[in-house]
């Protein structure tokens, strides 16, 4: 055991030069991934950017209870929960419906093409495309020209500041950038799928729709179980990005996610330990989420992350 | 009789699906022509309204205003300038921490990939990470837009199954001829990888090209702002710069904010659209690496 110990000590200083590669990356995380976890500790705390950390007092559960009766919170998490579940139920088969299509295609070079075009807003940044899109939905905004066109609306609407639109615009907007790029996963596991399966059941006479089902979405059904997985977990978030660009004075009471919320009790009223308290419960219940999920995909699929 | 009508349905199938491919195709990138040629049209025209299809009359004037725009100019260099050192900085010190976990007899390597892992699961969250880049000095400093941003560990992931599969006997060779683990690295390995550093850099630099929100968060001082966030002050807090304003009032403020926008929004993407269909062709690759891995 001792002896093992030293021979490591001296394979450890042999390796000087892998070690010396691996060791700035430990320092990294240590530094910014696991000091913000330390500082986490303000939430039970009334902390002060002032002072030092250790010299704010400690006040225990406080700012979970403050929260806790806060209806600006609440309000956070049903904003939250709705955005995430249209985006769940109504968003997640989208990237797997194109992908199935796609896969129909029988011409490489056009499916090559649609492919390389779908990706492209993907890499759009979101000022550019939430730029457009509030152009669009504004006075006079292509949204409205066309609403009016087909009589569907008398006059102007700004769809925008009128917060009960605003779950859809995020849903909408969302759907337009990143159908192509959520394809992505699922055409590289429909790319390995053995083409002596669709010749086989061909032979036994299974038509388009039946190879489609029983072959292309059977074999994709692990990737979709652990995209899922990762979808349900990830309910409590949002894409802050799309949601701070979007978000105006007017739909703030629809606009505010959990995220958004947690920035603007923070690092705008300055409430840093209440903002942090939300954040550390929001992270245990993700946590929680996610074995759930995770447990329940196992139990009624067989298909798991772990 | 019936082939014919098996044949017939199939054909009816394949042209649905077409269609609807080149609808995608089109929903896709009319946001991206739209943008195009609202900034085109005339100042005159586009005080009338943003126009869907074509320009009523080619100008070029927002462009010049925006190009003559001194502190849009100025995000546009502190932005490249952050993307170019940022996306080197991050694909070297991934690369290299990478190769190192990727050899099997490192000595703590458990140990390290389980203090890797962790962070994957938990993080800090905004407020810890803001508290502690104030403490660290970053805040309002250049340099966080590239330390905080230099490792990630999905990225990790990805070049550690790469090198894993480059064959140990190159990498046995140079070594039996006196080359050090550095001079493996970087004369064997990094050039054999280069579809896998190609999307690593490509996604690394979309991101920093793209960010706007580490802008709003740590930056205060005009002169360190990226264009992403000076855009979108412009865009979604309608907020013109000093020497936008001026440009209105030379037009006799015939010149409406809406031309300027989509002027800086072609500005700000249009390294994207340039470089994307080189890079296009290592993606799909790269990101199969990380998706069978992922």
């Amino acid at each position: 055991m001792f002896q093992n110990r030293t021979g490591q000590i001296k394979t450890f200083f042999r390796q000087w030069q892998l070690q010396s590669m691996v060791i700035p990356g430990i320092i990294w995380m240590i530094i910014f991934c696991y000091l913000p976890m330390l500082w986490l500790i303000i939430a039970f705390m009334d902390f002060s950017i002032a002072r030092p950390m250790l010299e704010s007092p400690f006040v225990g559960l406080k700012h979970f209870q403050a929260f806790l009766t806060d209806d600006r919170f609440w309000r956070s998490i049903r904003n939250t929960l709705g955005m995430s579940s249209i985006k769940l139920v109504l968003g997640f088969p989208i990237p797997i419906l194109f992908a199935l299509m796609l896969n129909e295609i029988r011409s490489i070079r056009f499916k090559r093409t649609v492919q390389t075009i779908s990706y492209l807003p993907h890499f759009i940044a979101w000022t550019i495309f939430g730029g457009i899109m509030l152009n669009w939905l504004g006075e006079g905004g292509m949204i409205n020209q066309l609403m009016m066109a087909l009589g569907l609306q008398e006059r102007e609407i700004l769809f925008n500041s009128e917060p009960s639109y605003f779950w859809w615009i995020t849903y909408f907007s969302d759907t337009l950038k990143e159908t192509g790029w959520g394809a992505i996963i699922y055409i590289a596991a429909m790319a390995g799928i053995d083409p002596g399966l669709y010749e086989a059941a061909e032979l036994d006479g299974a038509n388009r729709w039946k190879r489609m089902w029983h072959i292309t979405i059977q074999s994709i059904r692990p990737t979709i179980a652990i995209l899922f997985i990762l979808a349900v977990s990830g309910i409590l978030g949002s894409n802050f990005e799309q949601i701070f660009m979007l978000k105006n004075n007017m739909n703030l009471k629809m606009a505010e996610s959990l995220d958004l919320y947690i920035y603007n009790m923070g690092l705008v009223s300055g409430r840093h330990s209440f903002s942090t308290a939300v954040l550390f419960a929001r992270s245990i219940v993700a946590l929680g989420l996610l074995f759930l999920a995770n447990y329940t995909s196992k139990k009624l699929t067989g298909d798991s992350i772990y | 009789m019936d082939r014919r009508r098996r044949f017939q349905r199939i054909g009816l199938f394949e042209v649905c699906n077409t269609l609807l491919m080149l609808a995608v195709c089109f929903i896709t990138l009319y946001p991206m022509w739209f943008v195009l040629v609202n900034s085109l049209n005339s100042p005159q025209q586009a005080m009338l309204g943003t126009v869907n299809w074509f320009p009523k009359e080619l100008s070029l004037a927002s462009y010049s205003v925006v190009l003559n725009d001194k502190s849009l100019m100025h995000g546009f260099y502190i932005t490249t300038l952050r993307t170019v050192i940022a996306t080197v900085v991050h694909v070297l010190f991934t690369a290299i921490v990478a190769y190192g976990l990727s050899k099997s007899n490192l000595v703590g390597r458990k140990v390290y990939l389980k203090i890797a892992l962790i962070t994957m699961l938990f993080s800090g969250g905004l407020i810890p990470t803001f508290i502690l880049m104030t403490k660290l000095g970053l805040y309002n400093n250049f340099w966080v837009f590239i330390i905080p941003a230099m490792y990630s560990f999905f990225n990790m992931v990805i070049f550690m199954s790469f090198f894993r599969t480059i064959p140990d006997s190159l990498e046995e060779s140079a070594k039996v001829d006196g080359a050090s683990d550095y001079g493996v690295l970087f004369r064997i390995v990094l050039p054999n990888s280069m579809a896998v550093i190609a999307t690593i850099a490509l996604f690394s630099a979309v991101y920093n090209w793209n960010d706007y929100y580490q802008g709003v968060i740590y930056i205060r001082s005009q002169d360190l702002l990226p264009m992403q966030t000076i855009l979108y002050k412009i865009i979604a807090e309608n907020s013109m710069s000093f020497m936008q304003q001026q440009a209105m009032a030379q037009f006799g403020a015939r010149l409406p904010g809406n031309s300027i926008k989509f002027a800086s929004m072609m500005v700000a993407t249009l390294p994207i659209l340039v470089f994307y269909p080189f890079i296009q062709r290592y993606l799909v690759k790269g990101v199969m690496i990380g998706a069978i891995k992922g």
